[in-house]
């Protein structure tokens, strides 16, 4: 017992993986919905760790949906090569992209982000390959055989568990890299570009590492969604699923790791909790959106202050204010 | 020959449309610094008063266009008063309020009627005027010559008022506009009145020829960005030029190869120019 925070991470994710064995198989399938969210939060969280917001990262998590849907559909490789396949080309579009888009910054990088991940995304509609606008489906769920022992991840349930398994592993990386010397040149860049120039961080090195490290784990998060669903279309990754990764973030809160994953339960719960009201719903985000930029501009996160410093966790600034 | 004649046709109009637009997004990024992802779901409101007033309670198209213009200026004072001016010295929080303000007015147009009605609003110039091969539609002919009268009369208020002496250099320095004895929040607040009066007249000159919808303002505001990149942000005379080669190359790109391909390619246009010429044609970036 090395810290608190390490066990109620540990308590947290065992009672986590117990869910389905409380509900059904919709919530069973929810849960895996909200481990991919915040999957997508917590990666996009290290590009506002240096200080940047992106509309490419819906994107990227697409090109390792694409990727393993692809790989699946064609070639039938197995789960774990698709996902080490799909986080790899996810990264590598990123760094790609990253060359151009990062020698920009704010509204500038915003933009170029957008244009670089729409044309993208448009390609995959036009492209007959990546099945066009109605993107590809009916990809199998992953299946484990050794000698007598197999299990079927067609089962929600169980692949509700290798989703948490997969996710906890990925919070665990990014988050031992917060830790590490790269997290602190990270956030280091958000708050003063030029003086950690001046002390020899090559900051667009590791602001283009940030990108790149953020998209690997958002392709991650879309080899996941494309077995969860078992479809891939270009519609799931347009600018409103963007937006909304954005929004979830800014009212959940950046400041802290574990305030990025405990505001995208919430949020993921409260958003399910809309769907009465389908087309309400992005005017009510909206409401919010607008009401957290004005009065509460740390976001949900202050709310669960008490909870995260119990976590043993020091808040840390990486507000967008 | 006759392809050409129209996409020629259809090219100045969206030009003339592209750039009422794009020139008030322009106009509030040179005074305010803040870049309104909301600008077109204002061309969006304007459309609906425009319906509201000219079909829905059948008065006169004429009655609607100022409707909108009216309507939109005043959402647009009160984005300024009531939010963008809490958040003076956070441009990104501003930028972010904007996203929130476009998801509110997009669900307060379905609210008003409905997410797939068929809102049509009647021309008050039917018909086409036919000159020998050309087939000119009067509406069509109406937005062009409307929009470059708007245009005139922006620059001129621009150029020639103490009003606009006051929005040009409160755009050049803040600090010192202000040291001058101009209220940043009066200049603020009619730019925003003006920029916003523009989208929504706009939406209302476009409403009988486009498809009436709570999202229609979404393809307007990519265009408008992609064209004050081009142009320079903050541009106004850039908007414009910029307006005019965009539009025309995306109209023919899209009737004589495909919509989906000029979008993309529209797309790469605004990545190159922010790559190799922040600056755009005639903008001075800021840093980059």
């Amino acid at each position: 017992m090395r810290s608190p925070g390490i066990v109620m991470a540990v308590a947290l994710l065992v009672a986590a993986a117990l869910l389905p064995a409380v509900t059904g198989d919709y919530y069973t399938a929810f849960g895996t919905e909200i481990a991919i969210t915040v999957l997508m939060l917590s990666s996009y969280r290290i590009i506002v760790l240096t200080g940047e917001w992106s509309f490419a990262h819906v994107v990227l998590q697409g090109v390792g949906a694409y990727t393993a849907a692809i790989l699946v559909k064609d070639l039938d490789w197995p789960f774990p090569v698709t996902l080490a396949a799909g986080a790899a080309m996810a990264a590598l579009v990123a760094a790609l992209l990253s060359y151009p888009l990062l020698r920009m910054k704010g509204f500038y990088f915003l933009m170029g982000s957008f244009a670089a991940a729409e044309a993208i995304r448009l390609l995959w509609r036009k492209i007959p390959f990546f099945g066009g606008t109605r993107g590809l489906s009916n990809i199998p769920a992953p299946y484990l055989e050794i000698g007598d022992f197999s299990i079927d991840f067609g089962d929600p349930a169980h692949f509700y568990h290798l989703s948490l398994g997969v996710v906890a592993c990925c919070l665990f990386v990014m988050w031992r890299m917060e830790q590490a010397r790269v997290g602190g040149i990270w956030r280091a860049i958000q708050q003063q570009d030029v003086l950690a120039q001046t002390v020899g961080i090559e900051s667009r090195t590791y602001r283009r590492l940030a990108f790149v490290v953020a998209a690997a784990f958002a392709g991650i998060a879309g080899v996941l969604l494309v077995y969860a669903f078992g479809s891939v279309t270009p519609n799931r990754f347009n600018l409103n699923f963007a937006l909304y990764l954005m929004i979830w973030a800014i009212v959940g809160g950046t400041r802290t790791f574990y305030g990025v994953v405990l505001g995208g339960v919430v949020l993921m719960i409260f958003d399910e909790s809309l769907r009465f009201a389908e087309e309400l719903r992005p005017g009510i985000y909206g409401l919010i959106l607008i009401g957290v930029m004005l009065f509460w501009p740390q976001g949900l996160e202050k709310l669960l202050m008490p909870l995260t410093r119990l976590l043993g966790n020091r808040a840390r600034r990486s507000d967008p204010a | 020959m006759q392809i050409l004649l129209d996409t020629l046709v259809n090219a100045a109009m969206a030009s003339a449309a592209t750039a009422l637009v794009s020139i008030g997004l322009a106009l509030i990024f040179g005074v305010m610094r803040i870049e309104n992802f909301a600008h077109g779901e204002l061309y969006m409101v304007g459309a609906y008063v425009t319906w509201y007033v000219s079909t829905s309670l059948g008065m006169n198209y004429f009655l609607g266009l100022v409707g909108a213009v009216l309507v939109t200026a005043l959402i647009g004072a009160a984005m300024e008063i009531a939010l963008f001016r809490r958040l003076r010295s956070n441009p990104v929080g501003c930028l972010i309020i904007t996203i929130g303000v476009l998801l509110v007015l997009q669900t307060g147009a379905i609210l008003f009627a409905g997410i797939n009605s068929t809102l049509l609003v009647d021309s008050p110039f039917p018909g086409t005027l036919k000159i020998g091969a050309l087939n000119l539609p009067w509406h069509r002919l109406f937005v062009i010559l409307a929009a470059i009268g708007l245009m005139q009369v922006l620059i001129w208020l621009l150029r020639r008022t103490m009003f606009g002496r006051a929005v040009r250099a409160v755009a050049q320095d803040r600090e010192a506009a202000s040291l001058q004895g101009i209220s940043i929040s009066r200049v603020s607040v009619a730019a925003m009145m003006l920029s916003a009066g523009l989208a929504g007249a706009a939406g209302a000159l476009m409403a009988p020829i486009v498809r009436i919808s709570p999202f229609m303002g979404q393809p307007i505001i990519i265009t408008a960005f992609i064209v004050i990149i081009m142009g320079g942000i903050g541009s106004i005379e850039g908007a414009i030029i910029a307006s005019v080669l965009y539009s025309t190359f995306f109209t023919f790109v899209s009737t004589y190869v495909d919509s989906t391909i000029a979008t993309i390619a529209g797309l790469c246009i605004m990545l190159a120019v922010l790559i190799f010429m922040p600056n755009g044609l005639m903008g001075k970036a800021e840093k980059v």
